[in-house]
């Protein structure tokens, strides 16, 4: 009989430990060829324009910015729960709740127009993301629940309660009964960052600036020791003085927000008006974004732009080479694969061993 | 000492030039040792002498660099515990790993490389603990037996094997008095059939009383090879650590001492079914005085701890009172910054987090009481004052590391521990909390450890040393205080404690009757 089990190494190497990302990125890459060549395009070729095309043009440079705000915000919420050992997988849903909650004024009130929406909006969007990641928070501290599965739950919940908005009170009167919402007026848009060149929004401000802020909360401040204090080690940071309780309500709170912020900031910077599906999976993407990051949020930035150009270049692909836009998220899924498996393969080694009853057959011990 | 090692061709066991890297560190330089069939073979050393290295190489765990090992004069490679035993190389580890919710004879079961039922491993047990004096009852849950009797169904598990050499690691750490006789009769009885007995100890009056020979290792290379019985303690001291271990200097406390720490009606309902309740429990420390808690491992020792540092609240505000203030309502934080410093039990996961530096570590502790100088406004760590009192620390205490601020994990067990209490000495505090001081650690660290202990009360500080090393207590306290089952006996002055008296209440006699009362399991 033989059986495979890991077995943790004594020293990990620094080396390699560093490099992961990159090796997952070549595995993901070259397992990427191989289903191109089964599906029966040339793979050189396919690569080309999943992911050097979408670099060539400024405008599409701008749609990276544009896919790649959400994504590095939630994942730089996400890496404050990861590392304080909270795995919220609910992102996408407090993406949803922050865009819902910040579309109140555009939607119900068309009529307020001022200066003072957008900031309002913005507010608005993430508190709702806070709070609706709070429940599950709340939970946990209190009632010892698994946040993964109430988190993932609420996911649906948000989802299905933005569709009933659309299709049922904050449809668009106007609309021809199309299940969308008003378009947002002029005072409730994120303005583009740079209007004369392309799409890119304030959004991919706001996600630089909280990485830059988190990034230096945890490498500098007492709250980043406390983060990864709990997360290493609960009975250390027990020691210290750090409860938990209060640990998994902050990290849930911040990551929250940060969702929040990047859902109201999609609805309003790029798409307008809610509808009833505003995300491509930027929840759950996230997730991925924050691991191939090492939950460094100056890693996530530069991970939130290769995932970004997944999501560009599966539209790509599908409109040069005619592959359904679903190789996107193989890609996706591939990486998050091979970065998991990079990092396992860093800690621990493969052990095959065989369990052959060979020669010198144990005597079981008869006693002098 | 070649000469010896050459009449020693027909040895049961012999090793040469057994070399491990780690890195650039030699853990272990070009060994010799060799242990002959009946022979009670003593290993010695400080912690990071590589003790631990050596016999990991020897039960398979390990892959030496460079030696030969010889098993019956023939040359072996031992590439995993499994080959080991198959050879006839048993070991009872100084950390055991057994299931609570299994009965001894499930736990025997579990570890045999060829299954067998049930009912045929407790007959086997049930024989093997009769021959060799070792009482136990293999249906008996592990969550109810005492820690000797989880070191008995190690001892069997191993003896199931049918070893010719039984490794021992630190195996009367865990012990009373008594309840270490009853192990070396066992020990003897071993001996006697022709078994060998690697026995790895720090304690050198029990090394002298049961080993035939010693080989003292000090970091990485053989010392010594010699007879523990023409040896005096001390001089067996001396060769681990390289030079004369101080004694521990202790004067008598003056009288009329103000209370510091008082703990009044302590009760605590146990939190999972192998946790041991607290009940009833009084005590006060005096300025100026060590009071000792003694007691076999998992009496309560750790729950208490977790109560007076305030990791766990109390119900009554008054149930614990520092410098004369309600502190049971106080988390942590709030008693640190009434003058108290604790130092858990174990080092690692709790004292220290592994993974992080040492002045990460030393933020760990002292983040809320050290906040001035430790950070600034809006909570951004000084990393550079951090960095230099960690050094302070460090050269205080003698904590020897390899580079500048390395990971807690990469500190030998003695120099963790040397940094974790001198982390809160540096804090001068007013009432000092330690829960097994030199648990696992060298001479020379423990010495050290216990003089700033004694130095600490010295200075008007009120200590409590929570301790399963009576030789310890009995060291360095005023007065011990005996922990059985959640509860704590009134405290003995020193000058009126002896081991038996002591080590009688660890075995849960009561004060009244001063009988031997071991409850019956």
């Amino acid at each position: 009989m033989m059986r495979v089990e890991l077995v943790k190494r004594p020293q990990q190497s620094a080396l390699f430990s560093a490099l992961s990302p990159f090796i997952a990125l070549l595995l993901t890459l070259v397992a990427g060829a191989i289903m191109f060549l089964f599906l029966g395009k040339n793979p050189v070729d396919a690569l080309y324009y999943f992911f050097i095309e979408p670099l060539l043009e400024t405008w599409s440079l701008h749609e990276l910015a544009v896919k790649a705000a959400p994504l590095i915000l939630i994942g730089v919420g996400l890496s404050i729960c990861y590392l304080s050992n909270n795995w919220n997988i609910g992102a996408e849903g407090q993406f949803i709740i922050g865009a819902i909650a910040g579309s109140i004024l555009p939607v119900v009130f068309p009529g307020f127009q001022s200066w003072i929406v957008l900031p309002l909006m913005l507010l608005m969007g993430v508190v709702g993301g806070a709070a609706y990641a709070g429940i599950p928070a709340w939970l946990k501290a209190r009632f010892g629940t698994n946040e993964i599965l109430t988190s993932l739950m609420l996911v649906y919940v948000a989802q299905l309660f933005l569709d009933w908005l659309v299709r049922g009170p904050w449809r668009n009167p106007e609309g021809f009964n199309f299940p969308e919402t008003r378009s947002f007026h002029a005072y409730a848009v994120l303005p583009e960052i740079w209007p004369a060149s392309g799409r890119a929004h304030w959004g991919f401000i706001f996600a630089i600036v909280a990485a830059l802020v988190l990034w230096f909360v945890l490498s500098r401040t007492l709250k980043g020791f406390e983060v990864k204090l709990i997360g290493q080690s609960p009975r250390a940071g027990r020691f210290a003085g750090f409860s938990r309780a209060r640990m998994v309500i902050f990290a849930f709170l911040v990551s929250g927000a940060l969702a929040g912020l990047a859902g109201i900031s999609e609805v309003s910077g790029a798409i307008g008006q809610l509808r009833p599906s505003i995300s491509p999976g930027y929840g759950f993407t996230a997730i991925i974004v924050a691991f191939l990051g090492r939950l460094n949020p100056l890693g996530i930035i530069a991970a939130g732009l290769v995932l970004a150009l997944s999501y560009l270049g599966g539209e790509a692909a599908q409109i040069s080479i005619g592959v359904s836009d679903k190789v996107a998220r193989a890609f996706q899924g591939m990486l998050l694969f091979f970065v998991l498996a990079c990092d396992t393969l860093i800690h621990y080694r493969i052990r095959i061993s065989r369990r052959l009853r060979a020669k010198g057959v144990e005597a079981p011990a008869g006693h002098a | 000492m070649s000469a010896t090692l050459e009449n020693r061709a027909e040895s049961l066991l012999d090793v040469r030039g057994l070399t491990k890297l780690f890195g650039s560190l030699k853990a272990c330089d070009g060994i010799d040792l060799a242990i002959d069939r009946g022979e009670i073979h003593a290993l010695l050393g400080e912690n990071g002498a590589g003790k631990s290295t050596f016999v990991k190489m020897l039960f398979g765990a390990l892959e030496p660099a460079a030696g030969t090992i010889r098993w019956k004069g023939e040359k072996v490679t031992i590439a995993s515990p499994g080959e080991a035993r198959k050879l006839g190389i048993g070991m009872v580890f100084q950390h055991f790993s057994l299931f609570d919710a299994l009965t001894a004879a499930e736990n025997i079961m579990l570890s045999l490389d060829d299954p067998a039922p049930a009912g045929a491993v407790a007959a086997r047990a049930r024989e093997l603990s009769e021959a060799y004096g070792l009482p136990l009852d293999p249906n008996a849950h592990v969550g109810d037996l005492s820690v000797g009797e989880r070191q008995r169904i190690e001892i069997i598990r191993c003896l199931l094997q049918n070893p010719e050499l039984i490794i021992l690691d630190e195996p009367t750490s865990v012990l009373t008095p008594q309840e270490a006789d009853r192990l070396f009769e066992t020990l003897a009885k071993l001996k006697v059939e022709g078994r060998s007995i690697l026995y790895i100890s720090h304690r050198l009056e029990e090394v002298k009383r049961i080993c035939d020979r010693a080989t003292v290792l000090r970091q990485g290379r053989v010392i010594a090879h010699c007879d523990p019985s023409r040896e005096t303690a001390s001089s067996l001291a001396r060769m681990m650590v390289g030079d004369e271990v101080q004694a521990v200097v202790r004067e008598k406390p003056s009288a009329a001492r103000e209370v510091l720490l008082e703990v009044r009606g302590l009760s605590r309902k146990a939190g999972h079914p192998f946790a041991v309740s607290l009940s009833d429990i009084d005590l006060s420390v005096h300025a100026g005085e060590v009071l000792g808690i003694a007691g076999v491992a998992g009496n309560g020792q750790g729950e208490f701890f977790e109560a007076v540092s305030g990791e766990v609240l109390q119900e009554k505000a008054d149930a614990v009172r520092i410098r004369g203030k309600d502190a049971g309502r106080r988390d942590i934080s709030g008693r640190r910054l009434m003058g108290a410093a604790f130092v858990p039990e174990e080092r690692l996961g709790h004292a220290a987090a592994p993974l992080m530096t040492l002045s990460q570590n030393l933020l760990l502790s002292r983040c809320r009481t050290d906040a001035r100088a430790f950070l600034s406004r809006l909570g951004v760590i000084r990393q550079g004052a951090v960095a230099k009192a960690a050094k302070r620390i460090a050269e205080a205490m003698d904590v020897r590391k390899a580079s500048e601020d390395p990971e807690a994990t990469a500190l030998s067990g003695g120099n963790l521990q040397k940094f974790v209490i001198g982390r809160e000495l540096d804090r001068a505090p007013m009432v000092m909390v330690v829960n097994q001081p030199t648990w696992g650690v060298d001479a020379g660290a423990a010495a050290r450890i216990r003089q700033a202990l004694i130095d600490l009360a010295k200075g008007g500080s009120a200590v409590l040393v929570i301790s399963q090393d009576l030789d310890e207590l009995f060291e360095i306290c005023d007065a011990i205080a005996v922990m059985h089952h959640g509860r704590l006996s009134a405290p003995i002055p020193i000058g009126e404690a002896t081991y038996e008296k002591v080590g009688l209440l660890m075995g849960g006699a009561t004060p009244e009757t001063a009988e031997p009362m071991l409850e019956a399991v």
